[in-house]
């Protein structure tokens, strides 16, 4: 979709730059696959040559074949675990755009509960998660809960900055005019919020899945079998470092197919408007 | 069609400011004994160096602050929609587009889009912005957007615009043009208006009445009137009349900063 063929004159600058641009647009896909090619092959070439055993580097051969054979066992486990970071990062979204709403509508709410919302934040979720275990019945509960602590706090913090970054011209404006609390959390403020919020769901869609992964591996030790993190604690446990592989290889692909998503999100909602969405001439 | 408008002195009443004072923080005097008759028709600047108390005297008839003493009093009682108000910068809704942006003091009062589009539609076609109606704040010029916040100020018909500096943070030639299009918005809608400027020229070509104050502590020291009558066009610029007006509103500006010092 190049616009250089529908204007009448182009000088040989920017003739140039359109080349350029040509190009860098098609080695921002290419220069990336080439690396990931080269990387496995160089891998691959290495564990055959240098006749690594399976136990200490799998090959990527190995790998394809375990993910296609313990597809049985790996899919399931990759449902639980992104239902768990899906529902997490839902409740961090509710909870955190609710706390910062209220943060924002009453100062009294915001000095009584905020220094507490710190203290989740930082108290490392490990350290939560043994106790959790005692305290819920349900494995996938106490899973939950740890990927909602450790997701809520960005929200949380963002959308209370966001709320009260509106321009204060506007909220004289909105005084004037005779404007309702509802009416200015609608209208004004929450509009406002919006770029911060989403700010804040991109690192929180990463976060729910690192607190997904770091509660299966400290809740699911039990052979209580969540998702994809136990399965990959219980395949290091049996050597099974094909599996264990696979397991980390999809564990990936879902962090990059959350960012993707969060990213897809932001893009829609700012896209028209939005300063950090602009194309500069 | 221009707006038919009584000569100044026979103008009924419309807002009227007594004794009023405005002081922050126990000490410093922002406004000291502030007394203006705004009339019906009136084109008003209030022209004097920073710190004078112009924004603030403009904030207490908004109803933003409340004077410390003294009264600000609409005669008949303000009512809804009675203000309209412009600001130094645009001051849109980036996430909306300008129809939207336009609509909003109808929406505040509860009132659906379609419901006021004519409405909204005329206030744009007042500006020259109609074409524009769906387009996004970033996609316009200063002064485009200017021309948005001034529609959205006049949509609903105020019986008051007030008007921060709105031109002061732009380039000469859009302000001149401004200056102008503004002036002929007045003869055809007919609004009052107070306007708040640093700039003699700017105050001499577009009020009937300008009252200059001084600073520390803010208050009124002299109300001239520009007697030329509408419309004004770009000849009144360079006219001796206008060199007239300007020389003693600017003397009266000079004895404001004297008096200051």
């Amino acid at each position: 979709m190049t616009q250089v063929d529908t204007s009448p004159i182009l000088d040989a600058e920017e003739e140039a730059r359109a080349r350029r641009d040509q190009i860098l647009k098609l080695a921002r896909w290419t220069l990336p696959s080439l690396v990931l090619i080269l990387a496995i092959g160089a891998w691959q070439a290495y564990v055959t040559l240098a006749e690594v055993p399976h136990y200490i580097l799998p090959s990527p051969a190995l790998i394809a074949e375990t993910m296609i054979k313990d597809w049985g066992i790996l899919w399931p486990a990759m449902v639980i675990t992104g239902r768990l970071t899906l529902i997490a990062l839902v409740m961090a979204v509710i909870g955190g755009v609710g706390l910062a709403v209220a943060f924002t509508q009453s100062k009294w709410v915001e000095m009584s509960l905020f220094p507490y919302a710190v203290v989740l934040q930082v108290t490392p979720v490990v350290a939560i998660a043994p106790l959790l275990q005692i305290y819920v019945d349900s494995a996938f509960v106490a899973a939950l809960l740890c990927a909602w602590i450790v997701a809520f706090f960005p929200i949380l913090s963002n959308t209370t900055i966001g709320l009260k970054s509106a321009d204060h011209n506007l909220q004289d404006l909105f005084s004037i005019y005779g404007a309702t609390g509802w009416q200015r959390l609608r209208y004004l403020t929450a509009p406002s919020a919006l770029p911060f919020f989403l700010g804040g769901l991109k690192i929180a869609g990463g976060l729910a899945l690192i607190g997904a992964v770091v509660a299966e591996f400290v809740i699911g030790r039990a052979g209580t079998g969540l998702g994809l993190a136990s399965t990959l604690l219980e395949a290091s446990y049996r050597f099974n470092f094909g599996r264990l592989y696979a397991a980390l290889i999809l564990i990936s692909a879902m962090g990059v197919l959350v960012f993707a998503l969060m990213s897809l999100i932001s893009h829609l909602c700012l896209y028209r408007w939005h300063e950090s969405a602009l194309k500069r001439e | 069609m221009a707006v038919k408008r009584a000569a100044l002195g026979q103008r009924d009443e419309l807002l009227r400011m007594s004794h009023v004072e405005k002081t922050f923080r126990g000490d410093v005097v922002a406004l000291r004994n502030m007394n203006l008759t705004v009339n019906q028709g009136d084109f008003i600047s209030l022209l004097g160096p920073s710190g004078c108390g112009k924004s603030t005297a403009l904030r207490l008839i908004a109803g933003l602050m409340r004077p410390t003493s003294g009264q600000i009093a609409w005669s008949g009682g303000q009512g809804e929609g009675d203000l309209g108000v412009v600001f130094q910068e645009p001051t849109l809704m980036p996430w909306a587009t300008v129809k939207y942006n336009v609509w909003l003091p109808y929406r505040l009062r509860g009132k659906s889009y379609n419901s006021v589009k004519d409405e909204v539609l005329y206030a744009l076609k007042l500006v020259g912005l109609e074409k524009f109606q769906n387009a996004y704040p970033r996609e316009l010029s200063g002064g485009m957007k200017m021309r948005v916040s001034i529609a959205r100020a006049m949509v609903t018909q105020p019986r008051l615009i007030l008007m921060d500096e709105p031109f002061a943070a732009l380039d000469e030639i859009t302000r001149h043009k401004l200056n102008n299009d503004l002036l002929e918005l007045r003869e055809r809608i007919g609004c009052t208006v107070i306007f708040v400027t640093h700039s003699v020229f700017e105050s001499v070509f577009l009020s009937d009445r300008i009252v200059v104050m001084a600073a520390r502590p803010g208050r009124v020291i002299r109300e001239l009137e520009v007697d030329t009558p509408y419309p004004r066009d770009e000849a009144f610029r360079t006219s001796a009349e206008y060199a007239e007006h300007a020389r003693l509103a600017s003397d009266a500006l000079h004895q404001a900063i004297e008096v200051a010092a």
